[in-house]
């Protein structure tokens, strides 16, 4: 892409210039801000935290597992703690990561545009989450929720004594904030693109979080019906769930992960739109099959919403009904790999370097293929019989929410932090820092694989002895793991203050939010810029540094 | 155990080795495409790294520049290959996968019928001849077992994994799974599905005994003193004492319609339609008669929800099933029939 105008000069060198970051200092100025660019900083922040926090959750969960005895937690703290690793890493870290942060910041950058298109109901977006995050933080206190992330009834809505009805209020709440950031993205691209970018000239980021806007829109209110019916049954018994009262609780299953599979492509579809970027700047390539990638970024999107019923094989739904979602699901794996096939092919002939946001994506690449993979395993009626509900789906879905998405988004971290702050990190650090990533996520998940055909269930407390050595493998890897999310988090504050000023376009990048100074202005472009060629033309740049 | 793929369970029903023929192919499958992508982008990395192309060169001639594109014909054929060839492998993948799941749902007519009834946090199983057992099941080698379930409270999931068999136990309904388990032995019995405090305590194990030795374990009463009754005795007994024999009378001529050969028949309902009988048809009626009435019959029979224990119903149905019945599990009630 190209502007009419010539780019603004290195602002590095000229710090009394205002941006973003320093038009005004007041905790006012940033709680009260409709900037989208420090409201993604805002999101940054909570992520962050919670990611922490589910981080911790995880941990305990690992040194548990170290023996088979239940010895370091009790089986109900050890219920709590696996439940809150899943509703926090979901709904508060992996739901809003790179849309809420990296969407955020980029997309009105990236569509040549002043803001998002309704920068209000950004900010109520932030706040709403936070009222769900105090709803959660609230049920964590009062002593925590013990029905997995899942809320199966009748477990959920008879027997469970603990803090649901908070955790589901939470929930509940921050699904408005998705829904309504996924509103604005959809308008915002719709309306606001810059003159010439035209939709097949956008990037490949754009359409990813397109797509997921799409999902977020649709699917979240099914959630939010879902969790009134669970309020309203474990409040007031109204008989929709429970089999007493003559409801089915195979119901809420059905209408629970007909938001909650879509949601699975709400985590990994934009770490996909990541990747997309990364692999042209650092290969200085065209991205192979544009068109290909973003109609799978759609058919994703699709397809995603008609295979629920792949999550109840064995829960008692008509055989027939398992059959037609397991073939629905085998359709959804397509456009995936043709992701992977296009990514890999954008490689060839290309002038490849290995920076860290490239680093990211050759793991993404590998950690993807092998979660969905295994997702074709799961998908084989005959076989998901024998390994749902064992350590092989805690594997699966790992590879690809933990494996996928977070490598996805630490990749853009990455990427986009020069942009974002202003400053380099220091790339030493941060190439080690994926590496024991790298290493710690197989060495914590390749085991599962193994103990779920073993036949290990998941949310065990205690297991049986012969489980143990894969077990403490699992824990090995996961300490490593967690040394690797540490370091990021130390050297990536670390260079807000002492890393190197960054040029506008440290990665020499095509893309127009490179073409505004790091850290952009308030305004983000001095100028409305015109777009006049196609997205990834690194081929004419190449030509043009010879 | 092999000792290479320490990871494969036992082998114990007929069809563990299937499941484990498939499951190879799938490795087979993925680990191809795996080391296909992985070797793809370790060459690329490395054949294409900055320092061995040179800089400033375009990456790419113009005539090249089209397929890499994504646009030129070349490039189309490649998108096309690449997604033709994963579809078709889905496809065998799907098929493979859905033949295999019709074995594993479908019981053998004529499988020994056993029940099993789930709460938190244990497993009660009930053998025809009246024997209970908690946590363990002892069932005989060499023969189809058919096991009948419901919960008392929330769903659980029948999991053992020797036999690579699971299904979900879900209160208010029956669901049914069944082996032919293959290979003498204690496995592991586990709850597959997050029940509550005790989900990882909710195990237990399955016993596979040579057919005598089951018939002994049985005449003993599975190691009790006295043998009991059996399902079906107990389920008459309560058939009375409900008073169900006042109105379900054998000739069809009492207020409610004869059960004599019901369990697997099509009955005709009020006002059209018709519904397959089966176990959870009976149960349901029993528990909630209003909700599907026979056609000719006034609804007058009250409920018995909250009233009978799920393995009183079970016993029920069990003495249901000696009047006579058409489906699959019109099991002869004793092993030593079963074996004629």
């Amino acid at each position: 892409m190209k502007t009419s105008h010539a780019l603004a000069e290195d602002p590095g060198s000229a710090p009394q210039e205002f941006n973003y970051l320093n038009a005004d200092y007041g905790v006012r100025s940033w709680l009260l801000t409709i900037d989208h660019k420090r409201i993604a900083i805002l999101y940054l922040v909570m992520i962050t935290i919670m990611f922490s926090i589910g981080g911790l959750f995880a941990t305990a969960l690992r040194i548990e597992l170290l023996t088979p005895t239940g010895d370091f937690v009790q089986a109900d703290t050890y219920n709590k703690l696996f439940t809150m690793h899943g509703v926090v890493m979901i709904f508060f870290f992996l739901i809003p990561s790179i849309p809420a942060v990296l969407g955020n910041f980029l997309l009105p950058l990236m569509l040549g545009a002043r803001d998002l298109a309704f920068p209000r109901i950004n900010l109520l977006s932030w706040y709403i989450y936070i009222v769900g995050a105090i709803f959660g933080t609230y049920a964590i206190i009062a002593g925590g929720v013990d029905t997995g992330w899942t809320f199966y009834t009748p477990y959920s809505t008879s027997s469970s004594q603990t803090q649901v009805i908070p955790t589901v209020l939470a929930g509940f709440i921050v699904g408005f904030s998705s829904i309504l950031t996924g509103l604005n993205f959809i308008v915002t691209t719709h309306k606001m693109r810059a003159p010439g970018l035209t939709w097949f000239r956008l990037p490949l980021f754009v359409w990813a979080i397109y797509a997921t806007s799409l999902i977020q829109m649709l699917a979240t209110p099914v959630l939010a019906i879902t969790l009134v019916l669970l309020l309203l049954e474990r409040g007031l018994h109204i008989g929709i769930f429970d089999p007493n009262l003559g409801g089915d609780p195979v119901l809420f299953q059905h209408l629970f992960w007909f938001y909650s599979h879509p949601a699975v492509y709400i985590m990994i579809l934009p770490g996909m739109g990541v990747i997309s970027e990364i692999v042209t700047c650092f290969s200085r390539n065209q991205i192979f099959g544009y068109k290909f990638i973003c109609f799978s970024s759609l058919g994703i999107a699709a397809i995603g919403f008609l295979v629920w019923g792949h999550h109840l094989f064995v829960s008692g739904q008509s055989v027939y009904a398992g059959v037609l979602f397991s073939l629905l699901s085998y359709l959804v794996a397509i456009p995936s790999a043709i992701k992977v096939f296009n990514w890999t092919a954008t490689l060839y002939k290309g002038r490849i370097s290995w920076q860290t946001p490239m680093l990211y994506v050759f793991g993404f690449i590998g950690l993807f293929t092998i979660g969905g993979l295994t997702g074709l395993f799961l998908a084989a009626i005959g076989l998901d019989v024998h390994l749902t509900d064992t350590y092989f789906v805690i594997a699966h879905f790992h590879y690809i929410m933990v494996g996928g998405a977070i490598m996805g988004y630490l990749g853009g971290l990455h990427y986009w932090w020069p942009k974002i702050t202003g400053r380099l990190y220091p790339e030493f650090w941060a190439k080690i820092a994926c590496a024991i990533i790298f290493l710690g996520f197989n060495l914590t998940f390749f085991p599962q694989f193994l103990l779920g055909y073993m036949g290990m269930p998941r949310r065990y407390h205690a297991y049986p002895p012969e489980f143990q050595v894969l077990n403490v493998m699992s824990t090995a890897g996961a300490s490593i793991l967690g040394i690797g999310y540490f370091l990021p988090i130390v050297y990536l504050i670390w260079s807000m203050r002492y890393g190197p000023k960054a040029s506008s376009n440290p990665w020499n990048a095509t893309g127009l939010e490179w073409q505004t100074p790091s850290p952009p202005p308030t305004h983000n472009f001095d100028r409305v810029p015109v777009v006049t060629q196609e997205a990834y033309d690194y081929p004419a740049m190449e030509r043009n540094v010879g | 155990m092999n000792r290479f793929l320490f990871f494969i369970p036992e082998q114990a029903s007929s069809v563990a080795a299937q499941v484990d023929l498939f499951f190879y192919f799938m490795v087979a499958v993925s680990g191809f495409f795996s080391l296909l992508i992985a070797g793809l982008i370790v060459f690329f990395a490395f054949r294409y790294h900055e320092t061995r192309v040179e800089a400033g060169r375009p990456a790419i001639d113009d005539r090249e520049h089209a397929t890499t594109h994504g646009h030129g014909q070349g490039a189309v054929m490649l998108e096309i290959v690449w997604t033709v060839i994963p579809f078709a492998l889905a496809m065998v993948m799907f098929a493979w996968g859905t033949s295999l799941y019709f074995t594993l749902v479908r019981p053998p007519a004529g499988a020994l019928q056993l029940y099993a009834v789930g709460k938190q946090w244990m497993w009660k199983f009930q053998h025809p001849e009246g024997v209970r057992e908690i946590n363990e099941l002892h069932v005989p080698l060499g023969q189809d077992i058919r096991l009948t379930m419901s919960s008392e409270d929330v769903i659980h999931s029948f999991f053992v994994p020797a036999f690579r068999v699971k299904q979900d136990v879900v209160p208010g309904r029956y669901t049914q799974t069944w082996f032919h388990p293959t290979r003498t032995g204690t496995f592991h019995l586990f709850c597959a599905e997050y029940c509550g405090t005790q989900h990882s305590g909710m195990i237990g194990s399955v016993t596979v005994m040579e057919p005598r030795d089951y018939e002994a374990w049985l005449a003993t009463g599975g190691g009790a003193a006295v043998p009991g009754q059996s399902l079906a005795q107990l389920g008459e007994r309560l058939f009375n004492e409900r008073a169900c024999s006042t109105c379900h009378l054998p000739n069809g001529q009492g207020r409610g319609p004869s059960l004599v050969g019901v369990l697997g028949s099509t009955v005709k309902l009020e006002g059209g339609g018709t519904v397959k009988a089966d176990e959870s048809y009976v149960r349901e009626s029993i528990l909630n008669p209003m909700a599907k009435i026979v056609a000719g019959y006034v609804p007058q029979m009250p409920t018995f929800q909250g009233q009978l224990s799920e393995e009183q119903l079970l016993e029920l149905i069990a003495y249901v099933r000696t009047l006579g019945a058409k489906d699959g599990g019109a099991a002869p009630p004793t092993v030593a029939a079963a074996k004629e």
